[in-house]
């Protein structure tokens, strides 16, 4: 019994040890083991990340080049070391240091010597690389910026960090990534594919001829050129109209949805977070916590839409039949929701509106009673509310819109529960008359107001909108060729708009009309608040103006927004109007309106709650 | 002098050795190739070690068994001696004083401890009076093994001295208690255990099986003193294992130990020996590379290569056909040895045999297992294929004492 023990553990051991061998030799195929092999180089090809073009082909985004000098420490002839450094055009004694830095690293794989030789710099030199062993070159290629705008929608580059290496097996140390904006959502067709090449080496690091006859060796796949929406001098005329103001510019065009323009102020030169200083630059951007240039209000920003909103209640209103054209309104100089609780109206106290006059003098009290009918037209405020929240939804509102950039905020419509959870179930339309016109819970991103201008261009529809127009050699997402339509019959958009033409021709906006273009717009002032010092203080109101032109057959939709410039016509609409002018003809003539704009400074404004405790607003 | 009579002799086990040996010295020219200077170094040398230690086991052959009987004691205690002196004025190489040097030449008294423990064994328990039963008897047979294994721990080679265990597994197959294997097992298993799954843990487990245990004792009215015995006794074990493993051992052992367990994972650190060789084989694949065009041999990249390592080079260069070849032919040896030594009627005889077939089954499956990455890193060379002069001599010794009394076994002795 006990003489079969020993060849029992022969045999068992014999099995193991072929099983073994059987799974290493014949199952396990190499490529797995192949990126742990010490014995094999991997060489990466780079395609060159793809450039960024604007709608008329005008370059926003390309590539420069730039160079690293490597060196092997084991190769280099240090009798030769005073040449080499002249040869390189650096110290010596720089040269010795680097040097012994690298042997510390390791004396046989290749480290850093010099880095980021421009173009220029490295022409001289490399007619004189080849007399000295130990030294080779690395291209590296880095963004250039021929545009100075658009920071946050083109967003930047940078190295992959960590995290980002263990989600996504292709990256590797060193390598950069999309890091914000559409160089992140486009991140795979700007990037390409790299190609990969593998290589025998000795122990002593030295190649000793290509690995298995390059079996597993790649063709590197090549990068893709973005076309964008944006019309670059659409863009670069924001910029200016935007200067010494805060706050965002969105333009659509109607019939498909492109972005034409997104202009966020302040902003910043992206070129400051592709040299050495990144980080140092980037850390100032972040701090900047009065400005936050790295905060893009057009997709980021959510506000009360104030008056703007009015627009959306007339809509729900006729296609609920709580409101015809016709229907009749008195104002009493405000409206009376509760005891004691008066929202005012700035019309005049006897003003007896329609529809079309409510809408052009932005009449308060009359879509405070539109919105009351809407609601209470269901059995209970919950129904009505649900409802009526499903029709401002069909809008595009309280949700992310799905652009392709990946920043954004979804907004807020509040809904029945909202109100349930807040009241405790004793609510009522008048509770929530705020909604009516555009303040109380409602927040709005300006992307989702210009969407909403876009869809009332349609009379009805809308394309989500997006950045990118074309993809070289690709096609972009099917969602944006996809119409959108709202919960609002196209009929009534033909009333609304008239309403709309009659605020730049007799309403609220007429400092904005252009001779010969018929705008349809809808100003609105948005009350805020700010927190300082735990206490809470209102500062001015915000402009805004959300409109589209030409009224008939619109090609551009638009949405201005300005924080803290007070009444909507102030700002907000002749920017609005001058926009719609420089891209329906090219060039402005009104100059005297655009020196108002290009001169009009709210920096003092934007100054105020940090510079004194009591302070005036809406002046 | 004893007759030489051929057909008395397992010439087929025989055979087998010198193909081995063959393999060895064709695998030291392949890795040596790459670089000009160690052709002359290891092929050349090797060469003359397989002369030499042929030459030395024709003339062991020739003399007679009741020689090596009578000398049995005083050859072993000669080589202890030898092992204290090492400790004293050893050439010290790789941080171990293991080697002696004598006109030039380098060798390493360990490895001729191998046969000549095996020989002082089985005279020990082949005396009429030695019942392997008896406590007595059982604890000198100990200190015979145990001694070489204190002398060469202290040099320190731990992988030589984990081979002289193999005596434990002789002792065993010839009557020793099963008790001494159980404790054995047990302790390895416990240590093992402890290792990967933390002390905390198995505390708990044993706890839990503990009371299950007890409570079921007292269900059934039986004894409870040996529940609590082997109780204590594992938990003394654990508590010992992980001070040994977190104190004893350097933090190279633990390294080499986690790489194998799977515990740690670093594969151009601790682990690239292990992950260099496994490349070895993978980069062999079903055929091989061919004589000579290993890559990863070429590189030379897995140390020692040439002695410890040499299996990775087969590997890579025949391919799996080539390492099926090596290892069937050990594994027919070995079987082979084991079946006629089985036969045999002689306690001094099949003890030595035995020591002979144990000692060349440690080396084979704790240094293949430890190329293909089963087995920590040790210090150990694969029989008759791996460079070296003074553990192929002792090989040799080993197999001629086998061949010398597989001969005599129709001749009663």
């Amino acid at each position: 019994m006990r003489d079969k023990l020993l060849q029992l553990l022969i045999i068992s051991v014999g099995i193991l040890i072929i099983v073994k061998l059987f799974s290493l030799q014949v199952i396990n195929s190499s490529s797995d083991l192949i990126n742990n092999n010490a014995s094999v180089q991997k060489i990466y090809e780079f395609p060159e990340r793809g450039y960024i073009y604007d709608r008329n082909n005008k370059l926003i985004v390309s590539n420069d080049f730039s160079y690293d000098i490597l060196v092997v420490p084991a190769d280099v002839n240090l009798e030769d070391s005073i040449l080499i450094s002249k040869d390189f055009n650096i110290d010596t004694s720089v040269f010795n240091k680097k040097l012994l830095e690298a042997k510390n690293f390791s004396n046989v794989k290749a480290s850093i010597l010099i880095n980021n030789i421009s173009k220029e710099e490295y022409a001289p030199i490399q007619e004189k690389l080849w007399k000295h062993s130990g030294f080779f070159v690395q291209k590296k290629s880095k963004r250039t910026y021929n545009a100075l705008t658009a920071a946050n929608l083109l967003g930047y580059i940078s190295e992959v960090n960590k995290s980002e290496i263990e989600k996504n097996s292709y990256y590797e140390i060193g390598e950069v990534i999309g890091r914000q904006g559409l160089e992140k959502t486009y991140e795979d067709k700007l990037r390409g594919v790299k190609g990969v090449r593998f290589f025998q080496k000795d122990k002593f690091n030295r190649i000793i001829g290509s690995y298995k006859n390059g079996d597993y060796d790649t063709l590197p796949k090549p990068s893709k050129d973005l076309t964008l929406t944006i019309d670059l001098d659409l863009q670069q005329y924001g910029d200016s109209l935007m200067q010494n103001k805060r706050g965002s510019i969105v333009a659509i065009e109607p019939k498909t949805g492109d972005i034409l323009a997104l202009i966020n102020s302040p902003s910043y030169d992206l070129s400051s977070l592709m040299d050495k200083n990144r980080s140092i630059n980037y850390k100032k951007l972040e701090n900047d916590s009065i400005g936050k240039p790295l905060f893009e209000r057009g997709l980021q920003g959510q506000y009360a839409p104030g008056s703007t909103f009015k627009i959306i209640n007339a809509l729900i209103g006729l296609q609920e039949k709580v409101i015809t054209e016709e229907t009749m309104h008195k104002c009493e100089g405000g409206h009376f929701y509760s005891k004691n609780a008066f929202m005012r109206c700035h019309t005049k106290e006897t003003t007896l509106s329609d529809l079309n006059n409510a809408i052009y003098t932005s009449c308060n009290t009359y879509f405070a009673k539109t919105y009351k009918g809407i609601i209470e037209n269901y059995e209970n405020s919950s129904a009505g509310l649900d409802k009526w929240n499903d029709y401002v939804k069909s809008f595009g509102f309280g949700n992310y819109l799905g652009y392709d950039h990946p920043t954004g905020q979804p907004g807020f419509i509040p809904s029945s529960q909202y109100y349930n959870n807040w009241y405790k179930n004793s609510w009522k339309a008048v509770t929530t008359i705020s909604n009516s016109i555009g303040q109380g819970e409602i927040l709005t991103t300006p992307i989702q107001l210009a969407n909403f201008a876009a869809t009332i261009a349609n009379r009805g529809w809308y394309i989500i909108p997006h950045f990118v127009k074309e993809i070289e050699n690709d096609s972009i997402n099917n969602n944006y060729k996809k119409k959108n339509t709202s919960l609002v019959d196209s009929k009534h958009f033909e009333p609304i708009i008239n309403g709309m033409i009659d605020v730049i021709d007799v309403g609220t906006a007429t400092n904005s009309k252009i001779s010969d273009i018929k705008i349809a717009g809808k100003t609105g002032t948005a009350e805020n608040f700010i927190r300082i010092n735990g206490k809470r203080k209102q500062l001015t109101d915000h402009s805004i103006f959300i409109g589209f032109a030409p009224a008939d057959d619109p090609k551009i939709a638009i949405c201005v927004f300005i924080e803290n410039g007070y009444w909507g016509s102030r700002w907000a609409a002749p920017i609005s109007s001058l926009i719609i002018e420089k891209y329906l003809k090219k060039e402005v003539n009104r100059k005297w309106l655009e020196n108002y704009i290009l001169e009009g400074d709210l920096t003092k404004e934007y100054l105020k709650p940090y510079l004194t405790n009591n302070f005036s607003i809406n002046e | 002098m004893s007759s030489l009579k051929v057909k008395n002799y397992d010439l087929t086990s025989l055979i087998i050795v010198i193909s081995l040996i063959i393999i060895g010295l064709i695998n030291i020219y392949s890795v040596s190739y790459s670089d000009l200077n160690s052709i002359e170094n290891f092929f050349n040398k090797q060469l003359l070690f397989v002369l030499f230690s042929f030459s030395i086991c024709s003339l062991l052959i020739l003399l007679n068994i009741n020689f090596y009987f009578k000398y049995a004691s005083i050859i072993y205690i000669s080589l202890i001696l030898l092992l204290i002196l090492l400790l004293f004025v050893g050439k010290e190489v790789n941080g171990a004083k293991s080697w002696f040097n004598l006109l030039g030449f380098s060798f390493q008294p360990s490895e001729l401890m191998k046969p000549v423990t095996a020989l002082a064994i089985a005279k020990y328990l082949s005396n009429v009076h030695s019942d392997i039963k008896n406590y007595k008897i059982q604890f000198y047979s100990f200190i015979i093994i145990l001694v070489p294994i204190v002398l060469i721990l202290l040099q320190p080679d731990p992988g030589t001295a984990l081979i002289f265990f193999s005596f434990y597994l002789v002792l065993h197959i010839v009557g020793l208690p099963s008790i001494y294997l159980n404790i054995f097992m047990f302790i390895s298993i416990l240590f093992i255990a402890t290792i990967i799954i933390g002390v905390k843990i198995i505390l708990m487990i044993i706890g839990i099986i503990f009371s299950i245990m007890f409570l079921y004792s007292v269900y059934k009215k039986t004894k409870k003193s040996k529940i609590i015995y082997i109780t204590v006794f594992a938990v003394l074990n654990i508590l010992i294992s992980s001070f040994i493993y977190e104190n004893l051992f350097e933090q190279r052992h633990r390294d080499r130990i986690n790489v194998v367990l799977g515990l740690e994972k670093d594969l151009t650190g601790i682990g690239y020996n292990a992950n260099q060789s496994k490349l070895a084989f993978n980069s062999g694949g079903l055929f091989g590379q061919g004589f000579l065009k290993g890559t990863q041999t070429k590189g030379d990249f897995i140390p020692e290569q040439h002695s410890d390592y040499i299996f990775a080079t087969i590997g890579e260069e025949w391919g799996f056909f080539g390492s099926l070849f090596v290892i069937s032919l050990f594994i027919i040896l070995l079987m082979r040895m084991t079946e006629r030594t089985i036969k045999q009627t002689s306690l001094f005889y099949k003890i030595f045999s035995f020591s002979v077939i144990t000692i060349i089954f440690f080396h084979f499956a704790i240094n293949i297992t430890m190329v293909i990455g089963l087995f920590p890193t040790v210090g150990i060379p694969l029989p008759y294929i791996s460079y070296g002069g003074s553990s192929l001599l002792s090989f040799m010794i080993l197999f001629t004492g086998y061949l010398k009394i597989d001969s005599q076994k129709k001749s009663k002795w």
